[in-house]
């Protein structure tokens, strides 16, 4: 179904790299032709792909603004792409942040000018491709291509260590996907040849088999979202990257985990999925509790922020394998809530590296007077992060925590000390940082002028949207995630576990 | 007495090849601009590559074979040639080995190889094993004021004759058993007389694995290959790792799934073993190499390991994946070495991996084409070298092999970072010295074919696939 009359994703996709490619023929003096082209590029995308928001049909879980094209006739893998109500909200997260990605790289970024920009609008098309693939090979195919830019990002234009983290991220990313992909081949050749993901939904698969598959799908996903104990690549890559390559890696890429768990564990494998729940809950918690008290032994701002990552990651996944209808809203909206907190404490981070490069929190200190009107935004990020109500954090963590006590009470109980540990070490950053004496070589700080204050401001704003009326987007999910949990409730594949059980008891 | 004059159809290619390659020695007497001898060596190919059409069929007594299969590989070492001879005008000249000896020695090795591919008898199979091997032994020493490439040239000889042993002793012990030297009617008489697990089988079985193992260089008969890399012209080196190996394979392919296809589970034994360790040696130790012509060595000795498990199903499907691979193969690894021998001029090596520090500053285009054949080397999509192992994988698992494949994943996760490694030097450091580049025209074209493939397989790998399926037709 394609309510538009044109290929509206493909061009959404496309787009940016054709702004790539027109940047690869510039020359290399004429480095403000690179980032305007960079920008138009970007913008375009991002109203390209408006009219999703628009025209999208909230009453169906169906697959919309569908296209699909034989493309590998001999493995029946088909150039098919569409969107329903899990990926809506990630595409525009990712059309929107290759803008601000753009804008904040304006002037931090001074060699390589070009290759930065084309390195940042290949991971925006590869980004969205992840997203709107209904083939798996499809989607494999931009899940991988998308290392090549972002190993770029990180190992040319981030900070001191940039090299070990660069390879640490794509070693750890490769090993998960390649484990995937042996996943893949198995349920292709099960599903009868198929790569399509819709198909493979229909079809149910032995329970051995599915909890096979299951861990393989983990081997991916859970690295790149990333769940305790395979998170320990995140710190060094957030930590090191230039702030787009954070802002990136923070706002969508480690969302494109739990996409995975959604699109690919829940509904292919859900018995596996339910079994599996006690588990992925508890990793889930150890993440969040773990990554909340790392988090207050860090020097670092840009570390902090990364481990805090891991912490709220840890409500995404706690939210999806609650596996109840406020569970999985909450985990969707909570990925699409850090992405904006995140990415805006990320950008704001940014900012203030520009003007005084370090990212260590002793070297700050009363920048409140310095930079008021920057204070006053990182303020509604720190508070949005926490949780406040009025804020998205508050939507999502909420929602969450209501899914958690309803499917475990432990796991909702101890995920709630996270966030009363993240209140303290947000808190007692935006004090160290923004608070107490002004430190002596901070003074003369310029405050935000107007290309940064328009970075933040969509984030700024869409914090108070979702956080006053989560509606808008949450009801773009209703009937995806209504969809899912039938998905998930038919028994079908357990009579294998129903008979052994039964056999067990007949023993006994 | 009247003799009947064979059918030279199917075996006309290599008739004009032969005639060609004694021209091109003639003409080497008359001409003393070298370069134009290699003009002369691509149009003589590229004509010679057309009687490849029509000359299906089979020919002297049923010992020689043309057909789809052999013509698959024929074109790969077809291409090799052509992209060997683009990449080596400038290079041989800088090395001050510029001798038409040069081209006619490579004609001479690619004919060893198109009748290795033809070979539907043992003995035949023998002889253009040799005719390749004695003329990649030559080529090998090429540079002869240089030691290295002596070294290379003298162990390559040794150890090459040294398994050519091996092939003969399984050669004999196969016919003392079935009284044949022609693989169908092996197959046949294993077959009628029910051999199967017939000890003195399996060990001839053995020897063809350890002789082809050395062709392949498939660990551990692998030792050969780096010192041979290293030392040998860097543009035989790129001849090397491709054509011999993929002659290689095309003569397992005969033997191992015709010859003997009916003890499949005796050969697999002892091929799974050799595949997992010629992974793991491969990628391992390729982990630690400072020269960038050894690490490209052991990473050839890995993909053997990679184009093994295609072998190791023993079906059409495994065995088109292998060809797949071998042919997308031909295309990443001479575009690397196309980049490699652009680093050596006059004085300075331009060998070491620490060469390439900083390389996307001073020559951001060299740069960027290495940085895609080492994404393709390692398999990432959407370039060629993932459209191979994917074919490769999906064949190994549809025939069961899936834990295999899981090795062979967590090995292709290793491989990442040697390759990435050079990604690394070029894009993340500075440079330390300016390296000049040797750029000619030929080599260029030699890196737009090579690019343009590498990227076309792997986004429409369709036409391809469907390529090495038909090849097998009749089979």
């Amino acid at each position: 179904m394609n309510q538009l009359s044109y290929p509206i994703l493909s061009t959404v996709i496309f787009l940016p790299i054709f702004g790539a490619l027109l940047i690869l023929i510039t020359r290399r003096s004429w480095e403000s032709l690179a980032k305007w082209i960079a920008l138009i590029t970007s913008i375009a995308t991002f109203f390209v792909s408006l009219p999703l928001f628009t025209n999208f049909d909230k009453t169906t879980h169906k697959m919309q603004f569908a296209e699909k094209y034989s493309w590998i006739s001999n493995w029946n893998i088909n150039y098919s792409l569409g969107i329903d109500g899990i990926s809506i909200l990630f595409v525009l997260l990712s059309t929107l942040c290759s803008i601000l990605c753009v804008l904040i790289s304006w002037e931090a970024i001074t060699k390589k000018v070009k290759e930065f920009y084309i390195s940042i609008l290949l991971t925006t098309s590869f980004m969205i491709g992840v997203f709107c693939s209904l083939d798996f090979f499809l989607f494999y195919l931009f899940w991988e291509a998308m290392l090549i830019p972002m190993f770029l990002i990180i190992g040319v234009w981030g900070g001191p260590n940039r090299i070990y983290a660069a390879i640490k991220f794509f070693l750890y990313t490769l090993v998960g996907s390649l484990l995937m992909l042996v996943g893949i081949i198995v349920l292709y050749f099960y599903s009868g040849k198929t790569f399509d993901i819709l198909e493979m939904a229909t079809k149910t698969y032995p329970y051995t088999m599915q909890l096979w598959l299951f861990w393989a799908f983990f081997a991916a996903f859970a690295v790149k979202v990333p769940m305790w104990p395979v998170h320990t690549w995140l710190p060094d890559a957030h930590t090191e990257a230039p702030t787009a390559g954070s802002v990136i890696l923070a706002a969508v890429l480690i969302k494109m985990g739990a996409y995975g768990f959604l699109r690919f564990s829940l509904p292919l494998l859900p018995e596996a999925s339910k079994a599996m729940t006690p588990i992925m809950l508890t990793l889930s918690v150890i993440g969040i509790i773990y990554g909340a008290v790392i988090c207050l032994a860090q020097t670092d701002l840009k570390r902090l922020i990364a481990y805090s990552s891991v912490s709220h990651m840890g409500f995404v996944t706690l939210g999806i394998f609650a596996l109840n209808t406020q569970g999985l809203e909450g985990g969707i909206l909570q990925m699409i809530n850090h992405g904006i907190v995140t990415g805006g404490l990320f950008l704001s981070v940014g900012v203030v590296y520009e003007r005084t490069h370090t990212r260590k929190i002793a070297d700050y200190g009363g920048l409140a007077t310095e930079m008021p009107i920057y204070a006053a935004f990182f303020m509604v990020f720190t508070l949005a992060s926490i949780g406040l109500p009025g804020t998205n954090g508050f939507i999502g963590e909420f929602l969450i925590l209501l899914g958690g006590f309803a499917a475990n009470k432990l796991a909702g109980v101890l995920a709630c000390t996270g966030i009363i540990i993240g209140a303290g070490y947000m808190l007692w950053l935006y004090q160290r940082v923004f608070f107490l004496e002004v430190n002596a070589k901070l003074h003369g700080l310029v405050d935000m002028d107007i290309r940064e204050t328009l970075t933040l401001l969509p984030m700024l704003l869409l914090v108070f949207w979702i956080g006053v009326y989560p509606n808008s987007f949450l009801s773009f999910l209703h009937p995806t995630v209504q969809h899912l949990i039938e998905r998930l409730n038919i028994t079908g594949g357990l009579q294998e576990v129903q008979i052994a059980k039964t056999i067990l008891e007949v023993i006994r | 007495m009247n003799f009947p004059l064979p059918d030279l159809g199917p075996v006309m290619p290599e008739i004009l090849m032969t005639a060609f390659a004694l021209i091109v020695l003639l003409i080497d007497l008359l001409v003393k601009k070298k370069e134009a001898i290699a003009v002369i060596c691509l149009a003589g190919v590229a004509l010679i590559g057309l009687s490849l059409i029509g000359s299906a069929g089979s020919t002297f007594g049923g010992m020689y074979i043309s057909d789809g299969y052999s013509t698959f590989f024929k074109v790969i070492f077809f291409i090799n040639v052509i992209l060997t001879i683009l990449i080596s005008v400038k290079y041989i000249a800088v090395e001050r080995v510029n001798y038409g000896e040069y081209y006619s020695l490579i004609l001479f090795s690619t004919i060893g190889m198109m009748i290795m591919a033809s070979a539907s008898d043992l003995i035949v199979l023998y002889l253009g094993l040799e005719l390749m091997a004695l003329s990649t032994y030559v080529l090998a020493g090429f540079i002869r004021h240089n030691v290295k490439s002596n070294e290379a040239a003298l162990k390559y000889f040794l150890l090459g004759a040294f398994s050519s042993g091996f092939l003969l002793y399984g050669i004999s012990i196969i016919y003392g058993l079935t009284g044949t030297t022609d693989i169908k009617a092996i197959a046949a008489f294993i077959q009628e007389r029910g051999l199967a697990g017939n000890l003195s089988l399996t060990l001839s079985a053995m020897m063809f694995a350890v002789a082809f193992g050395f062709k392949i260089a498939a660990a551990p008969f692998h030792m050969w290959a780096p010192d041979v890399y290293e030392g040998a012209p860097t543009s035989i080196t790129a001849f090397m790792s491709v054509g011999p190996k993929a002659a290689g394979f095309a003569v397992i392919g005969r033997v191992f799934l015709v010859a003997f296809a009916s003890i499949k589970v005796d050969w697999a034994a002892v091929l799974i073993p050799i595949a997992i360790l010629t992974m793991a040696v491969g990628n391992i130790v390729a982990l630690s190499q400072t020269n960038i012509k050894r690490m490209l060595a052991y990473s050839s000795i890995a993909h053997a390991g990679y184009a093994l498990l295609g072998i190791i199903t023993g079906n059409a499907e495994g065995l088109s994946s292998t060809m797949n691979y071998l042919f997308i193969y031909t295309f990443m690894n001479i575009g690397a070495f196309a980049v490699i021998i652009m680093l050596r001029s006059e004085g300075i090596k331009g060998d070491e991996i620490s060469d390439y520090e900083g390389l996307s500053k001073t020559h951001p285009l060299a740069a960027a084409l290495m940085l895609i054949f080492m994404f393709s080397l390692t398999g990432i999509p959407p370039t060629a070298g993932f459209v191979g192992k994917l074919y490769v994988f999906m064949a190994a698992i549809n025939a069961g092999y899936t834990w295999l494949i899981i090795v062979a994943v967590i090995f292709s996760a290793i491989s990442a970072f040697f390759y990435l490694r050079i990604i690394m030097y070029m894009y993340m450091r500075d440079p330390k010295v300016a390296v000049p580049l040797t750029t000619s025209f030929t080599n260029g074209v030699a890196l737009a074919i090579t690019t343009v493939a590498v990227l076309v397989i792997g986004v429409f790998p369709t036409m391809f696939v469907e390529f090495a399926k038909a090849a097998l037709k009749g089979f």
